[in-house]
């Protein structure tokens, strides 16, 4: 039994405190498999527990330099984005009230207005939003800027959002049934996922979903899927729940809409140059704009060839040090300009973020060289690259896993037979996508 | 919505016109449908963060040395400013290394000038971290938020005719209020007015001033000469001091000792304290979590998190990752200290400080802490 010194020995031995909060545990952990359950090689089988822990120790001390040292600097970051994100808003959404001036031939106030809108809604919901909801910036006691009074530009409620992102991604990252943001329940992106019918068409819904990103979200944070498939069922408590949680998220795309698309149409109706309708299509521009651009930065997060997936059962009884190494393991950089990394809200620094949720998001740049050294020395495989790398990754395995695995001695194209008969004669037409 | 939209009945009994309160009610909607998710303040604070209606601001226009550790904040409040009466203080919020902190202070300014600037004059105390702060390292052009003024440390609309004042230290600072404001109409002041030393004596120019003119009888008291201020010798420095209306303000041992004293003579109700509390919550190892709301106390050991310590004694405690990742367990700690168990690091509250958001899931009891749940 190992107990870190500084800890007192309450905390290791009560039952029921969460074995994650330290990187020692109270009972020594199995050494790692060599292979995992699906038969593919187990990418951590050459580290033993001791070293595991050591990992942990040394990613909670790049932790505490980085939060130890938090200050008037970061602050002034994060304002100064937030500043720049109202004002470009506003100069944008000024300009589309003369969206419908033309100027030999083009309109030159719905472009810039279209191009300032877009890159402020990707501001707004990604280095801004989303970090500040991670609680990032929660530090600084200032009220406005707070991950539990924070609301963003998008169709998902925050509160829904902080549960289905935070909660449960951040903590069952990439496990497989555990983490829904694996392919988020319509997309087959890891081998060992099980292959249904379903996905046979999943790179038609790949970019439905991408076109459609705040909508599935905010659907997928609701639970939408899981409700209508389970619906009888379930409980008149949880009935009751959903109800409120869905008319929370009506309520929220209603005000959202009526803003972009009534609203502000409005506004440039009075402006008499014929503008409302070309400030509702910039509207509609912007946010299939934004809605690509964070599906995009997001699928390199967690999907690209190289990044790992785990089975439930290899995460019981997980301490500190065993959870860094699968937020290492199951997360995957893109590497650009310090322009890109902003645009990306840092999540081009997933491996940090996902190591580090709640660190400033302006400080994953400094600690990076120290990951990818810690995880080069442990041989485990940082997984980075442009974004058109990651991406084209990405779309290939789209490509890829539609079809089901190969399997000697079966050809793929009797596995979907099969599964398309069964589908016709009515049974598990939906099938089961875990 | 529409069914809602009544203007007669929002305005009813706010003196406006039912069809301007029913326009501006509009604009306001309209404000607020263009400025969703957020408010339309968000934006105009980016603009004017000192307008009306916003929320209470200042901005720092000077700062003048008055002692060796004590300096002179000058600041222009937001226009929604109210105003004070001599002798309330202020909570002010000032972001120190990027983490905001509240304390309060004293106003200084005469009440009535023409600029509408108001000042405060801290003085640095050893280990105190906003006061240093104010007196030795902010600069003119700072934003700091600011509450309304509150206090009852003031003279009475009636002015009585004779006043004895005894501040020690900083003590000073809600009396020199008093005296820039009301003077003229004050016929007879006594103040005694203690200091460490000569040198560290707050506003001493002035009271002398005042002295010389013959407008205040001045006993000053310094410490590295005359010893602490005893006031078994009030009866000789301040004879008629039984026919004074008095105001003390100073450090606790001064304020127990005149609490005392004109309690003995019978006179308690003549006498005005104002105290400065200390700040400082000590951390303990463990200690008894009194959830308010839930009306719970439970005994927690210094390794259980809030969140378990709460949830084992029936508490509908929020609650997620349960590591310290997801902020899905944030609640307000209305007064204590808790621990990080990942780190060691110490949150605690101060009186000015208000709640502070903890996550319990990784927060444990360091002494007691009541929790607003």
């Amino acid at each position: 039994m190992t107990l870190a010194p500084e800890r007192p020995t309450t905390a290791a031995t009560r039952t029921g405190v969460n074995s994650r909060l330290s990187v020692t545990s109270a009972e020594p952990r199995p050494q790692r498999p060599e292979l995992k359950k699906s038969g593919r090689p187990n990418p951590a089988a050459h580290l033993t527990p001791e070293q595991i822990e050591e990992i942990g120790r040394e990613l909670d001390a790049i932790r505490a330099e980085v939060m130890d040292s938090r200050g008037a600097k970061d602050a002034a970051y994060i304002r100064k984005v937030i500043k720049t994100q109202r004002y470009l808003e506003m100069g944008s959404r000024a300009a589309l009230l003369f969206s419908g001036v033309k100027v030999k031939g083009v309109r030159p106030f719905w472009w810039i207005g279209t191009a300032g809108l877009s890159v402020s809604k990707i501001l707004e919901n990604m280095e801004i939003g989303h970090n500040v909801m991670h609680g990032q910036w929660d530090w600084m006691r200032d009220p406005k800027i707070h991950s539990t009074a924070w609301e963003w530009d998008n169709a998902s409620p925050s509160s829904q959002w902080k549960h289905s992102h935070n909660e449960i991604h951040h903590t069952f990252t990439n496990v497989l049934g555990r983490d829904n943001d694996l392919g988020y329940g319509i997309l087959r992106v890891d081998e060992d996922q099980k292959w249904t019918l379903f996905y046979l068409f999943q790179p038609i819904w790949h970019v439905a979903n991408a076109l459609m990103f705040e909508y599935s979200i905010a659907a997928y944070d609701l639970e939408l899927g899981g409700y209508l498939a389970k619906r009888k069922r379930l409980s008149d408590k949880e009935k009751a729940e959903f109800r409120k949680n869905a008319q929370e998220v009506v309520e929220k795309i209603k005000r959202q809409a009526t803003k972009d698309y009534v609203v502000h149409p409005a506004m440039a109706a009075a402006t008499f140059t014929g503008s409302a309708r070309h400030t509702l299509t910039a509207n509609l521009v912007a946010n299939l704009v934004r809605n690509v651009w964070t599906n995009t930065v997001i699928i390199c997060g967690h999907f690209p060839p190289g990044i790992e997936t785990f089975e439930k059962t290899s995460i019981e009884g997980e301490t500190r040090g065993e959870w860094y190494l699968r937020q290492m393991l199951g997360s995957g950089n893109i590497a650009g300009s310090k322009a890109m990394h902003v645009m990306t809200g840092n999540l081009s620094h997933q491996i940090e973020h996902h190591l580090f949720p709640d660190m400033p998001s302006n400080r994953y740049a400094e600690i990076a060289p120290k990951i990818r050294d810690l995880m080069e020395r442990h041989d485990l495989k940082y997984v980075t690259g442009s974004l058109a790398k990651q991406v084209g990754g990405v779309y290939w395995k789209v490509v890829e896993l539609s079809l089901p695995n190969k399997v000697e001695g079966k050809r793929r194209r009797d596995v979907i037979l099969k599964a398309a008969k069964k589908a016709i004669k009515g049974k598990g037409g939906q099938g089961r996508r875990y | 919505m529409t069914a809602t939209l009544n203007p007669t009945d929002r305005t009813r009994g706010t003196g406006r016109s039912a069809p301007l309160a029913g326009v501006l009610d509009g604009a306001r909607k309209v404000a607020q449908a263009l400025a969703t998710p957020l408010v339309p303040s968000d934006y105009l604070d980016l603009i004017d963060p000192l307008r009306s209606g916003a929320d209470l601001r200042g901005r720092i226009v000077a700062v003048t040395p008055e002692t060796a550790d004590s300096a002179t904040i000058t600041i222009q409040p937001g226009r929604g400013w109210a105003g004070h009466v001599p002798g309330q203080y202020i909570r002010i919020g000032i972001d120190i290394d990027g983490v905001r902190h509240w304390r309060a202070y004293s106003l200084t300014h005469r009440a009535d000038t023409a600029d509408g600037l108001i000042t405060i004059t801290p003085k640095a105390i050893p280990d105190g971290k906003v006061s240093n702060h104010l007196v030795r390292s902010t600069k003119p052009g700072t934003l700091v938020m600011l509450d309304q003024a509150t206090g009852d440390f003031t003279l009475p609309a009636t002015l009585p005719d004779k006043v004895l004042f005894i501040t020690a230290g900083s003590g000073v600072t809600p009396v020199i209020g008093m005296l820039r404001s009301s003077l003229d109409d004050l016929d007879d002041v006594v103040q005694i007015h203690c200091a460490p030393s000569e040198r560290d004596a707050m506003f001493r120019d002035e009271l002398l001033a005042h002295s010389v003119a013959g407008r205040i009888r001045l006993h000053e008291n310094h410490d590295d000469v005359a010893g602490v201020l005893d006031l078994a010798d009030l009866d000789d420095l301040v004879p008629d001091w039984r026919e004074r209306e008095a105001w003390v303000c100073g450090p606790t041992g001064l304020l127990d000792a005149a609490e005392a004293h004109w309690e003995a003579a019978g006179l308690a109700d003549r006498l005005h304290v104002e105290r400065f509390r200390p700040s400082v919550v000590e951390p303990g190892e463990g200690g008894v979590v009194t959830f308010d709301r839930s009306a719970v106390t439970v005994d927690a050991d210094g390794g259980t998190p809030i969140l378990d310590a709460g949830e084992d004694a029936g508490v509908l405690m929020p609650s997620g990752c349960r590591m310290g990742i997801c902020f899905g367990c944030v609640v307000p700690l209305r007064e204590g200290a808790v621990r990080d168990l990942r780190t060691g690091e110490i949150t605690s509250t101060d009186e000015n400080s208000g709640t502070v958001p903890i996550q319990t899931c990784v927060s444990a009891a360091a002494g007691a802490c009541a929790i607003d749940l």
